[in-house]
């Protein structure tokens, strides 16, 4: 996705034969980018399962990254993830810049075509950073390997006496007696393969990693040029507005298209259930579409925000130990006080302001597919099954996407371009209203957390017994000093697609997926211990925390925030979590105004101190967690969605509400300085404490217990009359 | 029945025959082909598709685009000059004020018009302006930074 990614997204016919996914072409790819130096770099499946565990090992034994260093001596990475606001653009290219001795300016990113990159994995679970990283440094530390050897040729030197800097091979003992990447590639193709494991820099001699640079897709989004999946024109597309049930479930009857067939340039298109019309002009066929009358049956609706947890708990799965230790009976017999909770979560949605778009251009056999996606090549299998193509004659192309969060990863709006592009003859672009939006919105599961456990005299936690329901189990593990614990997850946070009898709609990740309800009701939970102990809720944390960095960053966090010790609740409004997500660790507080009155929360001001291992551009990370906070404080304080069954009630904007600025409180952001660690991701870890944190500062405030997000007013209010 | 509607685009004038209810939204991504002004809600509510009419921010998706006739409408297109960014763009990339770019272009007009009429706006000021203007990326904290540091600037105090 380079600044200028308008220019090339012609499909390329460059197939020949084999599908990308199995494996590469090589030779068409070859073609299609020209000459320079070219490395491909494999990970073994066997390293990968080492490197981060069992869910890698289904990665393919393809190529896991490309670099190519070009005769103009631009460096540019292809790679199967995708930019949709979280700064991988800008950090993956500065890891390359590192490796390569080259400055960040001079790296070009292409991004989730599949055509053109290698296989990934979706965009998700704040992964790009260490697990894509790290492959893409293995793949330029080759190609700089190439140059030295090429350099060495040509000065006449040999490799040991040559180094890198700036674009440039030089001679150590005579760095004038240089010779420029670009005139070492200059009319050459070189491809190499790698299988080994080539020597990547250490982490302390980074340069470019570890500075703050600009967002390099800033200026193309500051001037309009930057081109979403909205934005594709191909000759001839029509715009497609798709008849909607009125519920999930419901069936249709009849539908009659008879008045938007009358409308100059609309073309009707009926297959089954499916009912769309197209027309060059997306506001004409919305108009075409709201001529059309319909007529559904509703299945009976039963389930609704009052009675969702009960449901959920009743039909959850039996569910599997996530992590146990001790004995919860011995643990309990340790135990002078017992508390007992439940937690619970509403649905959330993802809400991104670029709804879902794709345009599909199907010829003959083929399929071009633009995609506002977080999975690219998942979702070319999904279209190529769908129009029963051979994989290999699917190509997708992923425009900048417009925010993502873990709810485009599906990508059914891409089947129905491509659907309606079979059927239609044309190109055809897919652009969901809001409404449409968060009808066919994979949410954030309601969930309900079930905590037992218990206090020593010494108020220690002796023992923690935890059942998730419906929220899987990222961040259940208690990282706290335990002896006696057991971890049960009962259904997890929801898969792709509608999930079953559980949930009446789509449901699925939500940034930070899962730990945003086991979050609330962990820290919830021990501020509750924190109550009865009649302690700081920092100290307690403190009293009952071994791990080192979780510790350091707590600390760092309260002394920024110049924390005060005071027994829980305080009447200041002050809370504070901790929080362990996938190795980086986070300690937010938080500090709010409540209108007892009204139930409304004013959130003041947050700091937050995040261990990420090495940073590699601090200003990004920084904009991550005060952007994450900022949209957390949404399901933190109102967003829910409301429903009756398989119909989502809420429509649009003015029923849902998303933080705004008004809301906006200061932040003072840490991000510790950790030239040890590996980099363990940036983009989830601070938004998944925000409900936690908001709904203790609140207790702290009001000194009412809190058991659900999101904290709204008419339920505060409620707390505070039940608490009279 | 199309009508003949005209008004001035960024400093240069057009012509179009289009259906005067049309939204102007639809006219300038589509018939025009200036695709930098987004479509977020289609109601009116979140600001992503705001232009600026004889300098007032509007509601593009809600206007109809013979509500445009004889006026000067400004894009997002026509906020840089020969490839010069605005120093409200600069700003915006410096600032780290935004993150996927979806909502940017509606937030630059808007904050384009504030400055417009109000060279020196208080923190509260930019608030009440910018409301009805979202961004999911939680970027709020630092368009008002940006706004405040490009005000300065023009201020010449920077």
């Amino acid at each position: 996705m380079k600044d200028d990614n308008s220019k090339d997204l012609r499909p390329v016919d460059a197939h020949d034969g084999a599908s990308m996914s199995n494996s590469f072409s090589r030779r068409g790819f070859l073609q299609m980018v020209g000459g320079g130096i070219i490395v491909f770099y494999s990970t073994s499946p066997v390293a990968l399962a080492q490197e981060r565990g069992s869910r890698e090992s289904r990665y393919p034994t393809d190529f896991n990254a490309y670099v190519r260093i070009g005769e103009d001596g631009r460096v540019t990475c292809f790679v199967g993830k995708i930019e949709m606001g979280q700064g991988i653009i800008t950090g993956l290219a500065q890891m390359c810049a590192d490796e390569l001795d080259v400055s960040l300016d001079s790296v070009d990113m292409v991004m989730g075509d599949t055509d053109l990159c290698p296989f990934d994995f979706m965009t998700v679970g704040s992964r790009t950073t260490r697990d894509t990283g790290p492959r893409l440094r293995r793949a330029v530390a080759e190609a700089r390997s190439v140059l030295l050897l090429l350099a060495a040729e040509k000065l006449e030197l040999p490799e040991d006496r040559l180094d890198t800097n700036d674009g440039f091979v030089f001679d150590k003992n005579n760095p004038a007696n240089k010779v420029s990447y670009a005139s070492l590639t200059e009319g050459k193709q070189i491809e190499r393969r790698l299988e080994g494991e080539p020597e990547v820099e250490p982490l302390a001699e980074h340069t470019v990693c570890g500075v703050e640079y600009d967002r390099t897709d800033g200026r193309v989004k500051v001037t309009g040029e930057a081109k979403f999946s909205g934005d594709i024109r191909v000759d001839g597309m029509l715009c497609a507005r798709i008849l909607r049930p009125p519920a999930h479930g419901a069936t249709l009857l009849s539908a009659d298209t008879s008045a938007a067939q009358k409308i100059p340039g609309v073309q009707v298109v009926r297959e089954g259930e499916l009912v769309a019309v197209l027309h060059e002009h997306f506001d004409i066929a919305d108009r075409a579409l709201s001529t059309v009358k319909a007529e559904f049956r509703e299945p009976e609706a039963t389930l609704d925000n009052d009675n969702i947890h009960a449901h959920l708990i009743g039909i959850a799965p039996e569910g599997e130990v996530v992590e146990e230790k001790g004995n919860l009976a011995a643990g309990e017999k340790l135990a002078t006080s017992v508390f007992e909770r439940v937690y619970c979560n509403g649905y959330v949605a993802h809400a991104p302001m670029e709804p879902h778009t794709a345009v599909a251009d199907v010829k003959g056999n083929k399929a071009t597919v633009w995609a506002s996606t977080q999975g690219p090549f998942s979702l070319k299998d999904q279209v190529a099954a769908s129009l029963g193509f051979p994989a290999e004659n699917v190509r997708v192309i992923t425009p900048f996407v417009g925010g993502g969060y873990g709810g485009k990863s599906r990508g059914q709006q891409a089947l129905e371009a491509a659907t309606l592009s079979k059927l239609a003859g044309k190109p055809v672009q897919v652009a969901w209203t809001r409404e449409e939006e968060f009808m066919y919105d994979t949410f954030m599961p309601a969930a309900a957390v079930r905590i037992r456990s218990g206090l020593n005299d010494a108020n220690q936690i002796v023992f923690w017994d935890y059942v998730a329901y419906f929220c899987g189990s990222r961040s259940s593990e208690p990282f706290y000093a335990i002896p006696h614990y057991r971890v049960v997850s009962r259904g997890n946070w929801g898969g792709r697609g509608p999930a079953g009898p559980a949930h009446p709609f789509g449901v699925g990740a939500w940034r930070g997926p899962g730990s945003n309800s086991n979050n609330f009701a962990r820290e919830s939970h021990i501020d509750l211990m924190a109550t009865a102990a009649g302690m700081d809720p920092v100290e307690f944390r403190l009293l009952n925390l071994t791990d080192k960095r979780m510790i350091r960053v707590l600390k760092a966090a309260a002394e920024k925030f110049s924390w005060t010790s005071a027994p829980t609740p305080s009447g200041r409004g002050h809370g504070v979590i901790c929080e362990n997500y996938v190795d980086t660790r986070v300690s937010t507080i938080a500090e709010v105004a409540v209108d007892r009155q009204t139930g409304g929360v004013k959130v003041k001001r947050i700091v937050c101190a995040q261990d990420m291992g090495e940073c590699v551009n601090p200003a990004g990370a920084h904009a991550q967690i005060s952007g994450g906070i900022t949209m957390g404080l949404g399901f933190a304080l109102s967003e829910e969605i409301d429903f009756k069954g398989g119909k989502v009630l809420t429509r649009n904007y003015d029923t849902y509400n998303i933080t705004r600025f008004s809301w906006t409180p200061e932040f003072e952001t840490i991000v510790i300085d950790n030239k040890v660690d590996p980099p363990s991701g940036g983009g989830e870890p601070a938004i998944t404490t925000t409900g936690a944190v908001i709904a203790n500062a609140v207790h702290d405030a009001l000194g009412v217990e809190l058991l659900r997000l999101p904290l709204t007013p008419a339920r505060l209010k409620a707390a505070l009359n039940a608490g009279k | 029945m199309p009508d003949s509607i005209s008004f001035n685009l960024n400093g240069r004038s057009v012509s179009i025959e289009v259906d005067g209810e049309r939204p102007l939204l639809w006219v300038l991504r589509s018939d025009l082909g200036l695709t930098g002004t987004k479509s977020g809600c289609g109601e009116g509510h979140c600001g992503a598709c705001t232009v600026l009419v004889d300098g007032e921010p509007v509601r593009s998706c809600q206007t109809p685009v013979r509500e445009a006739a004889g006026k000067q409408v400004m894009t997002i297109e026509g906020l840089s000059s020969n490839g010069k960014l605005h120093p409200l763009q600069e700003a915006f990339i410096k600032h780290y004020a935004l993150q996927c770019g979806f909502c940017t272009p509606g937030m630059l007009m808007s904050a384009y018009s504030l400055l417009l009429s109000n060279p020196n706006p208080s923190r509260e000021q930019i608030v009440e302006a910018m409301e009805d203007n979202f961004c999911r990326c939680g970027t709020y904290s630092r368009i008002i930074e940006a706004v405040r540091d490009t005000a300065q600037q023009l201020r010449g105090e920077a």
